[in-house]
């Protein structure tokens, strides 16, 4: 999608997709260009893949492959629980328990004329870039309230927005034709996108070649995160299917999967460490995962919590996670003993993206009732409240995180 | 789509199954216990560093309000 500028916000306008009917299979999708037999094609990465897997092995049936599927699950089940051997909230009761939580709204940024859909913060840690369904995507100075940048998109939902790790460029995309979902930064000229179609992809901008694709989500992916850059090249994505899934950049390998949530996982945030990550769903909890341990290690849940979390981001020492919901709170568990140390109310409709700043100061909630609302703890002063209509429309989805490590462009 | 081509879709679906679930069972994992303890000691070691957690001094948040002052 192109964004039409309003003010000098870039130095560049990327177009950053190759699309178009697969000679393959001949859907309209990304696609990669490669050579067959000599003659240059344009086949999209599934089409890739399959080519990879053809030919039958001796006495291969679907038959024997679905039971060698089900004896390898129940594998991974066993090894798995053979390592199960203590819970986290056990190992952290010898832990001090948090004081009392005290979080304010210290800014309301008001502005946008329609549902905030997602944030992210400058590395500056004092702009954000929002972007909302009223079509603009705003940058503003968080210390002073105004408005540094507008561009106008020519879509609508536009679901979601990202600072490039050098603060001069922006990445949107829109839920237009189902394309992009979700978009991450890496290095201002490579994106990893998320989308309707249950793929994720690595894009080199400059070209708009697709490098790396990911195939493995069943539906729709909502989140991605990039591991902390000294955790290696992985990302964890989130989808509709209820799975989360780790995968290796490079190869585009599916390395770890998982599957406990009971519906659409909305979010996905890595632990600062890169050994976990915390996931927010349509189930009303949130989940994390460690890594190392492959399973899930703690669920943060309450019976009264009947709302769906729309988005989740941790604190700095990764000891504290923010989830905004549907209810129009967010919640505030102690990520170790798995309590629950605050709620946060202010917001008059669902929260859509929770994002901590760079340097952990503070941090930043927007949502459906078309305001941007940030805390940081201490005392708090609600210092302003907007009134808009409130129209119902599809879930928002969609966050994005900027990273800054550069990235070895790596072409398949 | 002719169902001869999802019959073998289906076959290649299958083996990429059996294939991903290859590498998953395959990796190293470690104890819950000892994972645990990561976690508990990277939180332990970086929470003076969290101001969500410990809070910072009214002087050093930039987002405190500046009062007015008043000249008496």
């Amino acid at each position: 999608v192109q964004p039409q500028p309003d003010a000098k916000m870039c130095d560049q306008t990327f177009l950053a997709i190759t699309f178009g009917p697969c000679d393959n299979c001949s859907q309209n999708k990304p696609l990669m260009n490669i050579y067959l037999k000599n003659e240059p094609i344009n086949y999209c990465s599934l089409c890739v893949e399959m080519m990879a897997c053809q030919g039958l092995a001796k006495g291969e049936t679907i038959h024997t492959l679905k039971a060698e599927s089900e004896s390898l699950k129940s594998k991974l089940e066993e090894e798995r629980a053979k390592l199960h051997d203590v819970e986290l909230h056990q190992v952290a009761e010898k832990m001090e328990a948090l004081g009392q939580f005290v979080m304010k709204t210290r800014r309301t940024l008001k502005g946008h004329g329609n549902k905030v859909l997602c944030m992210d913060w400058c590395r500056d840690k004092r702009r954000i870039v929002s972007s909302s369904q009223d079509g603009k995507v705003i940058v503003w100075d968080a210390y002073t309230t105004n408005k540094e940048h507008a561009v106008t998109m020519p879509c609508t939902w536009v679901m979601a927005c990202a600072y490039a790790p050098s603060g001069c460029a922006v990445a949107c995309g829109s839920d237009e034709e189902k394309s992009i979902q979700y978009v991450v930064l890496l290095y201002v000229f490579v994106i990893l996108t998320s989308s309707g179609d249950g793929t994720c992809a690595l894009w080199d901008v400059e070209s708009g070649q697709l490098l790396q694709s990911f195939h493995g989500h069943s539906a729709d992916v909502l989140s991605l995160d990039l591991a902390p850059s000294e955790t290696g090249n992985t990302f964890v994505s989130g989808g509709c299917d209820k799975k989360a899934n780790v995968w290796d950049m490079r190869s585009g390998q599916n390395v770890q999967s998982f599957e406990t949530h009971e519906s659409d996982i909305n979010s996905v945030k890595y632990y600062p460490s890169g050994d976990a990550f915390a996931s927010g769903s349509d189930d009303a909890t949130c989940r994390l995962y460690d890594l190392r341990a492959d399973r899930e290690v703690a669920i943060y849940s309450k019976e009264s919590i009947i709302f769906g979390a729309s988005s989740v981001d941790f604190s700095l020492s990764g000891r504290l996670l923010f989830a905004g919901h549907n209810d129009y709170t967010i919640n505030v568990w102690d990520v170790l003993k798995g309590t629950r140390v605050a709620i946060l109310f202010g917001h008059e409709n669902r929260v859509s993206t929770v994002r901590v700043s760079p340097d952990g100061t503070a941090f930043c909630s927007g949502s459906w009732d078309n305001t941007l609302r940030m805390k940081v703890k201490g005392l708090a002063v609600v210092i302003g409240v907007l009134h808009h209509p409130v129209v119902s429309a599809p879930r928002a989805a969609g966050e994005l995180r900027n990273i800054g490590h550069s990235f070895p462009v790596i072409y398949s | 789509m002719s169902s001869k081509m999802a019959g073998s879709n289906n076959l290649t679906h299958a083996r990429r199954m059996v294939q991903q679930l290859k590498v998953e069972a395959s990796i190293e994992r470690i104890k819950v216990s000892k994972a645990s303890a990561d976690l508990m000691r990277y939180c332990g070691e970086n929470a003076k560093y969290d101001p969500l957690l410990m809070g910072i001094p009214a002087s050093e948040n930039p987002f405190k309000d500046k009062k007015p002052c008043t000249i008496l």
